[in-house]
């Protein structure tokens, strides 16, 4: 009897060896690299914590770190409301609901490196519909190439435009499973809009907001090819994010040791935030 | 006393096309479940036979669905085994084992047939199309619903999805059927329906039947077998009306009881049992206690407006709430601190607020002892 | 608190109803009086929470008015009706504590702080969760969660009435006894008008002054507990009250004389008019066994504690007894005497039989 039910270990197993090879074993060869010095030829030497000092006093990651931060507050801030807001505003039952599902999932479904090509395309000043209109319609100086402001302002509506779907779906999902029955007592309790809103819809949407808000943290705190593609970190650093970043000290220079503790504190904090925010937000329930 | 670990002492169930060997059972032997190391059911030791029903008669949480899971094979014990038709089955996948089960939510299939969700367990094991077909038309005659089987679920009224998923367990002749609150969600009336129709639909199939309820009468009207179940300890075991009449201890006598027992704290002195300003002569069977504190229950069908023959004790209180169910009437009545119902056959006509008069027979008594096992009940309750 | 008057009221899910059986109510008139404890009984779909919806606004009827007082309230929003409503489910908001949640509709009104705090401790002590002020709702049990959404309702002085939509279906069975008698008791002391919706007819006997009997979308009959459990207007009443229901026994009548099986069976008074199909009524509990009378076998008994409930069978119908004392084998054989003051004649379905002398 007892035997039999061991065989459960084996279903597991192919996951078990699949997360190895495709997390573990990776992730120790970057802690590998990371405390150890290299010149090619494969010599390696011993390098002790001083990767991990090194990058920490260094204004360039704290810089890098700074934009990365940034850009991830700014894109939850817009991102998480907007999100809630738009699940709000949308039908919860009739003709219209799978119109507007599908065209909530329609960023969703765009490559991310095709999702930067087309935005680089749409803000092009002189053949870029967007671009275009900003310049010679509107009369707005905007080059993103050249202007800072420009640069973040496009990767910051790139990501809102591919991603806030996400938070709309996730939030719809916890909105229409709210029975009638709430909303008919909040009626009778007198209750206003932002009361039902308050006390009815955001309780029950927390665990999808959770879960959301975790996602859009992850995703956004590590993303790469969007931003690439359309700014290539510039004008200047001024949208070199912590990933581009990371990609430029690994490749660009090649300096392995560095990029590999580097790797590793980004994990670490990818990590803590996501545990802090999961710890805060599930904290009063029982 | 029958406690946990006692089965029926019943002759092992008619002979039936699948018991050759040792009898069919169901046991349960000293199962436990803990969930994150705190206990779900504690130490459990039961024998089900077949023929008659087996209840599990407890409120929500007391343990019923926890324990069906274990006996289905669909949750593991932390300890103990699982025994069925003479073998261990513990951890045994429910899919290898013939069971079937009935939940209190309509489970069916909703883009299939009527017929397609009977034929579904048959067609499973690979059993001929024309075979399956006289199987789920003789499942759907005695469950009538030969007139829906082209059906889909969602057209039929809440009795007949009920009945679609039961026609799924006795179609596939399973060697024990459990019934997870079957009738809860069912309107009052289908549920007497269905209850009265289910000891012939399962009765006589040669599997054993476990029905969790957390209704008492339901539990009566059905007779058999019955286990109590209160906060994941089976209090007592045994057929349905013998523990009724003899409940094991207080909490027994608490969750076999609707409505709920009235309870009172109880002095003995001599020949005479004191509560409050009232007392009276113990009667012979509970003579022999020794003096000292008891808990008295008695239910409430056996505190009567009207005085019944024989010794009574009058108990004189005000009404504070007065119930007609049509043929019964129910008063809530309070004496000092303690607060009793009366539930009497016909119409009283009471008065809230005012004093009236109400009798007991001592002999209806029940005297629990501090630690709150029964230590005499009344001779009148016969059985 | 108000009087309530239903007038003319039908109501269709349809946009455009044309059959009768279109409609889920059909033509309802009713008049509740202030202060009184109202149950709606009938099957599921018979439109008991249409009616509700209709009353509490949450629905608008597709014809008829809606009265509070003698004023129309049909077009007004549930907020402006002044009434509360406990739900099957209870619904609770779930991030307050309970000190809040009996206070949000108060709140809501704009009352002050003083008056909010005063009601609230008032109900909670009427509902014996005073000491769980401080709690939060979530955390409390099924039956305390009902509370509150009951003490929701009872904390506004100002409601016309409190309706209650099968409120006791997550309960078990011995909370559903306190919590009933709870409500009945707040309905002595309060007095407000209460409307309890259900299909359990043990709950709406124990509840209700006076019970409304629904089926397909059509009052069957209204009365108070007695009168429907006495003297059913219809055999539907007859059957759905009562457990098990109301024996009905095919019959034929011959002159002034009714007989069962071909035997005379004795009733209340004369027989008033007659019908396409005529039957004989009486409760189980009026059905003895006896040394002569209907002959029949017992099919099924069960021991149920306070009586015996006893299946037997004559000819081709079933007949229940409600007895005293240990219930008989199987196969026995009986005679069933009916108490002849209970023995009702319906023909095609309705009382056929004057009443007899009390």
């Amino acid at each position: 009897m007892k035997s039999e039910n061991q065989r459960g270990w084996f279903f597991v197993l192919p996951v078990l060896i699949l997360v190895a090879f495709n997390a573990l074993i990776p992730l120790m060869t970057v802690v590998n690299y990371s405390v150890q010095e290299t010149f090619g030829n494969n010599q390696f030497f011993w390098a002790g914590m001083r990767w991990f000092e090194e990058i920490l006093r260094s204004e360039r990651f704290h810089a890098a770190l700074g934009r990365q931060l940034f850009f991830t507050a700014t894109i939850l801030i817009i991102e998480i409301p907007l999100g809630v807001a738009i699940a709000l505003a949308m039908p919860r039952k009739g003709f219209w609901v799978p119109v507007c599902l599908v065209l909530m999932a329609l960023p969703l479904l765009i490559p991310w490196n095709v999702v930067g090509a087309m935005w680089n395309i749409f803000t092009l000043p002189d053949i870029g519909l967007l671009g275009w209109t900003l310049n010679n319609v509107v009369g707005i100086d905007y080059n993103m190439t050249q202007s800072p402001v420009a640069a973040w302002i496009t990767i910051i509506v790139m990501d809102v435009w591919h991603w806030t779907s996400l938070v709309v779906l996730l939030a719809y999902a916890g909105l229409i499973s709210i029975p009638e029955a709430y909303y008919q007592a909040a009626k009778i309790d007198g209750a206003s809009n932002w009361a039902v809103f308050r006390y009815i819809q955001l309780p029950k949407m927390k665990r999808v907001l959770t879960i959301a808000i975790l996602l859009r943290f992850m995703d956004s705190f590590n993303i790469y090819t969007e931003p690439f593609v359309l700014t290539g970190g510039g004008p200047g650093n001024s949208t070199t994010l912590l990933s581009i970043d990371l990609v430029k000290v690994a490749l660009g220079q090649f300096d392995l040791g560095p990029a590999a503790a580097m790797s590793l504190i980004y994990f670490g904090i990818t990590l803590g935030v996501s545990w802090l925010f999961y710890t805060l937000m599930t904290r009063d329930e029982t | 006393m029958p406690g946990p670990g006692v089965g029926p002492s019943l002759p092992s169930g008619p002979p039936t096309p699948h018991s050759w060997g040792p009898a069919m059972t169901l046991e349960l032997k000293a199962v436990k479940k803990k969930v994150g190391g705190e206990p779900h059911i504690y130490e459990t030791s039961l024998t089900f036979e077949v023929g008659g029903f087996n209840i599990l008669l407890g409120a929500t949480n007391a343990g019923k669905s926890t324990l069906i899971k274990l006996m289905a094979g669909l949750e593991r014990p932390s300890s103990g085994e699982i025994w069925a038709e003479g073998r261990n089955v513990t951890g045994l996948n429910p899919q290898k084992r013939r069971i079937a089960l009935v939940h209190q939510f309509f489970v069916n299939y909703p883009h299939m047939s009527v017929f397609d969700n009977i034929a579904s367990p048959l067609r499973v094991q690979g059993m001929p199309e024309d075979e399956v077909k006289t199987r789920v038309h003789e499942a759907a005659d005695i469950l009538k619903l030969g007139p829906m089987l082209a059906r889909r679920p969602q057209e039929l009224s809440g009795g007949q999805q009920q009945r679609t998923a039961l026609a799924r367990a006795i179609v596939k002749d399973a060697t024990a059927i459990f019934l997870d609150e079957p009738l809860a969600n069912l309107d009052y009336k289908l549920r007497e329906e269905l209850r009265d129709q289910l000891p012939e639909l399962l009765g006589d199939r040669g599997t054993v039947v476990v029905y969790a309820t957390s209704e008492p009468t339901e539990a009566l009207l059905l007779g058999g077998h019955t286990a109590l179940l209160h906060e994941g300890r089976v209090t007592q075991f045994g057929p349905t009306t013998a523990i009724y009449r003899a409940p094991a201890d207080l909490t027994s006598a608490r969750v076999f009881s609707d409505p709920p027992i009235n309870v009172a704290e109880v002095e003995k002195k001599g020949d005479r049992m004191h509560l409050g300003a009232l007392h009276w002569q113990v009667a012979a069977e509970a003579a022999a206690l020794r003096d000292g504190p008891y808990t008295m229950g008695i239910r409430p069908h056996h505190i009567t407006p009207t005085e019944p023959e024989g010794d009574t004790v009058r108990i004189t209180g005000d009404v504070q709430i007065t119930e007609l169910s049509g043929s019964e009437s129910v008063a809530h009545f309070a004496v000092g601190p303690t607060s009793w119902v009366s539930l009497a056959a016909g119409i009283h006509p009471y008065r809230v607020g005012e004093a009236h008069d109400f009798f007991m027979v001592p002999g209806h008594c029940y005297y629990f002892a501090p630690d709150g096992a029964l230590a005499a009940r009344g001779r009148l309750h016969h059985g | 608190m108000a009087k309530i008057g239903l007038d003319k009221l039908r109501h269709s899910y349809l946009p455009t109803p044309k059959a009768p059986e279109d409609y889920a109510l059909k033509e309802i008139d009713l008049e509740w009086t202030d202060g009184g404890a109202y149950a709606l009984l009938g099957p599921s779909g018979c439109g008991k929470s249409t009616l509700l919806n209709i009353i509490s606004g949450l629905l608008t009827p597709s014809e008829g008015r809606i009265l509070f007082d003698g004023a129309d309230v049909t077009d007004l929003p549930p907020d402006k009706r002044n009434i509360a409503q406990v739900f099957q489910f209870p619904v609770i908001y779930d991030t307050m504590t309970v000190y809040d949640n009996l206070a949000f509709p108060l709140r809501n009104r704009g009352v002050e702080e003083t008056r909010v705090d005063a009601r609230v401790r008032e109900i909670a002590t009427m509902l014996e969760l005073e000491d769980r002020l401080t709690t939060r709702a979530a955390n409390l049990t099924p039956d305390n969660k009902q509370k509150i959404s009951m003490g929701r309702g009872l904390v506004r002085d100002d409601v016309n009435v409190i309706m209650f939509d099968e409120p006791l279906t997550v309960i078990d069975p011995e909370l559903k006894w306190k919590l009933r008698s709870k409500l009945k008791e707040l309905h002595q002391r309060i007095e407000v008008t209460m409307i309890y919706v259900t299909h359990d007819q043990t709950e709406a006997l124990t509840f209700a002054d006076q019970v409304v009997v629904m089926q397909d979308g059509v009052i069957v009959q209204i009365g108070t507990p007695e009168e429907l459990f006495e003297r059913p207007r219809h055999t539907f009443v007859g059957h759905f009250i009562g457990s098990p229901g109301m024996n009905i026994l095919p019959c034929e009548v011959q002159g002034a004389r009714a007989a069962f099986r071909g035997a005379p069976v004795a009733l209340e008074g004369p027989i008033e008019r007659i019908g396409t199909r005529t039957e004989i009524g009486i409760r189980p509990e009026y059905v003895r066994l006896a040394a002569d009378g209907i002959p029949a076998t017992v099919r099924k008994a069960a021991d149920i504690g306070r009586h015996t409930v006893v299946e037997a069978v004559a000819g081709e119908t079933v007949v229940n007894a409600i007895i005293a004392g240990p219930p008989p084998e199987r196969g026995t054989e009986v005679h069933l005497a009916l108490e002849p003051r209970q023995t009702r004649l319906y023909a095609d379905g309705w009382i056929a039989t004057e009443a007899g002398a009390p």
